[in-house]
C-alpha cells in the first residue's frame, strides 16, 4: 500500500511551505540592516539582535516569564504528581469526574480563564499581580503535568511497588525509591511541555499586567502593535531556537507518539 | 487507612482547582444573572442578542471559526494520509516539521503573517512587482487575515490528530480490501474515510473551539475587526465593563461545552468499530 502518489506529495509539500515558510521568512528578515522588514533582506547585520537587549522590557520580561514558568512548574509538580499517581494506582468513586476536573483548564477557553483570574485573584481575593500570574500559570500547567505523568505511570508495573512494600519498605520510601525513578523521564518531559505552555501564554497573562509587571509574550504583543521593525523578528528567532531545543528533548524522552496520541 | 490515603493524595489538586478555577468560573457565570445584585434577571442576555453590534461580532466569530475548521480538515486530511503512509524515518521527519510550529509562540506565528500579508508585505510587493495589481491589497486587519492566521495556528494540530487516527488503522484491512478487488479510490472512500470519521470529528472540535476562543491571532491580525475574545478583552480591560465581559465569558463557556458534548456523542455514534 505504499505506492508513490505524486499529486498528494506535491500537495503535502505546499502544506509544509505554508506551515514553515512564514517562520523561515521572519528568520531571514531579522538579519536586515534597515528599519523595514524586508524579504529577501538587502543587507546583513546582527543589529536587531543587539536591539533585543536595548529595548527596555524584553530582557526584564524574559526573566519574569522564565521565573513564572519555573515556579508554576514546581507547584504543578507538587500537586500534580500525587494526583496522577492516585488516579492511576487506585480505584475511585467519581474518578471520571476527578479526571474531568484535572483536564478542565485545557477545555475552558484561555481568555475566559484569564478574565476570571483577573476578576477574582486581583480584585476579589486581593492577591498581588505576581501571585495572580503565578497561580494562573500553575492552573494551566497542571493538566499537562498530570497527562504526561499519567501516561508514564500507565506503563509502570505497580507489582514492583507491591514487592518493595511487602519486603518491608515504607509506602513513602517506596514511592521515592521505586516509583519516582521509573517515571523520571515522563516528569522531565512534562516539565518541558508545561514550561512552553506557560512561557508562550498570552490569554492569561494579558489580563494580569500592571505597572511594571508583564511577561515576554505580552511585551512582544504590545511592541508589535506599536512598532514594526525587525527586533521582533530577531527575538522570534531566539524563541524558535529555544522551542526547537525543548522539542528535541521531549522527543528524546517520550518519542513522537506523545504528540500524535490523543 | 488506604481508603483516605488515596483521597489525601488527590485533595491538594482538587482544592487548588476548586478555589482558583471552578469557584471563579461558577461565580462569574452566576453573576451575569444578577446585574444589580437584586433578583435574577436574564434581560441582559435578551437585550444583548438584539444588539446589532454584538450580533455582527458573534456572526464574524462563528463564520471565521467554521471556515477555519473546514479549511483545516480539507487541507489536513490528505496531508495526514500522505504522512501516515510514509516510511518510519520520513514520517518522523514530517511529524517533527509539523510539531515545531505547533510549539512555537502564537505571537511569533501571527507576527510572521503580518510581515507577509501587510500593506507593504511580501504578497503585495510581489503582486505589484509583477504588475498584477496597482494598489496594495488590504488583507491584513480583515477577517480573511484572521482565518489565514488561525488555519496556520491549528493545521498542525489537525494533521497530528489525523495521523494518530490513521496509524491505528491496521494495514491488513487495507490490503484485504485491495485484494478483494477494491480500487485505490475505493479503499480510501470505503475503508479509510469511515474509520477516520471519529478522528475528523475530534480534530474538528479542537479546531472550532480553539478558533472560536483564540485571542492572540485576532488581536494581531484582525485590527479593528473584533471577535468575541477581543471584545471580551476590550470590555474587561479598556471599557471596564465587567458585567458585559462576564456575559461574553459565559457565552464562550456554554458554546464550548455544547460543541464538545455534541461532537463527542457524534464521534461515538459515527465510529464504525462499535
Amino acid at each position: 500500500m505504499r505506492e508513490k502518489h505524486i499529486g498528494l506529495g506535491i500537495f503535502t509539500f505546499l502544506v509544509f511551505v505554508f506551515l514553515l515558510g512564514p517562520l523561515v521568512i521572519i528568520s531571514f528578515t531579522s538579519f536586515e540592516q534597515g528599519t523595514v522588514l524586508r524579504f529577501p533582506p538587502e543587507s546583513f547585520s546582527l543589529d536587531w539582535y543587539k536591539n533585543i537587549f536595548e529595548v527596555s522590557g524584553f530582557l526584564e520580561t524574559f526573566k519574569v516569564s522564565i521565573y513564572l514558568s519555573l515556579a508554576g512548574n514546581l507547584l504543578a509538580l507538587l500537586i500534580g504528581i500525587p494526583a496522577a499517581y492516585a488516579l492511576n494506582r487506585f480505584d475511585f468513586k467519581g474518578k471520571a469526574l476527578l479526571e474531568g476536573i484535572f483536564v478542565s483548564p485545557i477545555i475552558i477557553p484561555g481568555i475566559v480563564l484569564g478574565f476570571t483570574f483577573l476578576r477574582f485573584f486581583i480584585t476579589y481575593y486581593q492577591l498581588p499581580i505576581y501571585a495572580g500570574l503565578f497561580i494562573g500559570h500553575t492552573v494551566i500547567m497542571l493538566p499537562f503535568i498530570i497527562r504526561v505523568v499519567s501516561s508514564s505511570l500507565a506503563n509502570f508495573d505497580f507489582s514492583i511497588e507491591e514487592a518493595a512494600v511487602s519486603l518491608g519498605a515504607s509506602r513513602i520510601g517506596t514511592f521515592f525509591k521505586v516509583v519516582l525513578p521509573n517515571i523520571k523521564s515522563g516528569i522531565i518531559a512534562g516539565v518541558l511541555i508545561a514550561f512552553l505552555e506557560s512561557f508562550n501564554n498570552v490569554d492569561i497573562s494579558v489580563f494580569m499586567t500592571g505597572p511594571g509587571v508583564s511577561t515576554l509574550p505580552i511585551e512582544m504583543l504590545t511592541y508589535v502593535q506599536n512598532y514594526f521593525d525587525p527586533t521582533i523578528a530577531a527575538l522570534s528567532v531566539v524563541l524558535m531556537i529555544i522551542t526547537a531545543l525543548f522539542m528535541f528533548f521531549v522527543e528524546r524522552l517520550l518519542g513522537l507518539s506523545y504528540f500524535t496520541k490523543r | 487507612m488506604r481508603n483516605y490515603y488515596k483521597y489525601l493524595l488527590i485533595l491538594p489538586g482538587v482544592l487548588f482547582l476548586t478555589i482558583f478555577m471552578l469557584v471563579p468560573i461558577g461565580m462569574t457565570i452566576i453573576s451575569t444573572f444578577f446585574p444589580n445584585e437584586a433578583a435574577a434577571d436574564t434581560s441582559n442576555y435578551a437585550s444583548l442578542f438584539r444588539d446589532s453590534y454584538f450580533l455582527e461580532i458573534l456572526w464574524t466569530t462563528l463564520r471565521v471559526s467554521i471556515l477555519t475548521t473546514i479549511i483545516c480538515m480539507v487541507i489536513g486530511f490528505p496531508t495526514a494520509y500522505f504522512i501516515a503512509r510514509m516510511s518510519a524515518k520520513m514520517k518522523a521527519l514530517l511529524l517533527i516539521l509539523t510539531i515545531f510550529p505547533l510549539l512555537t509562540s502564537p505571537v511569533v506565528r501571527s507576527f510572521s503573517w503580518m510581515v507577509i500579508i501587510g500593506r507593504n508585505g511580501l504578497v503585495n510587493e510581489a503582486l505589484m512587482g509583477i504588475g498584477i495589481i496597482q494598489e496594495p491589497l488590504e488583507i491584513l486587519y480583515t477577517p480573511t487575515a484572521v482565518i489565514i492566521g488561525l488555519v496556520h495556528l491549528f493545521l498542525p494540530l489537525t494533521i497530528i490528530t489525523l495521523v494518530g487516527v490513521m496509524e491505528s488503522i491496521e494495514s491488513d484491512l487495507l490490503t484485504a480490501a485491495a485484494s478483494l478487488g477494491a480500487s485505490r479510490f475505493g479503499v480510501f472512500t470505503k475503508v479509510v474515510l469511515p474509520l477516520c470519521v471519529p478522528g475528523l470529528v475530534i480534530g474538528g472540535i479542537l479546531v472550532f473551539v480553539g478558533s472560536f476562543t483564540a485571542y492572540t491571532t485576532p488581536a494581531l491580525l484582525g485590527g479593528q475587526q473584533r471577535v468575541l475574545s477581543t471584545l471580551l478583552y476590550q470590555n474587561a480591560n479598556t471599557l471596564n465593563d465587567w458585567h458585559m465581559a462576564s456575559i461574553l465569558a459565559a457565552i464562550m463557556i456554554v458554546v464550548t461545552l455544547i460543541v464538545i458534548t455534541c461532537m463527542n456523542l457524534l464521534a461515538n455514534k459515527l465510529n464504525p468499530r462499535r
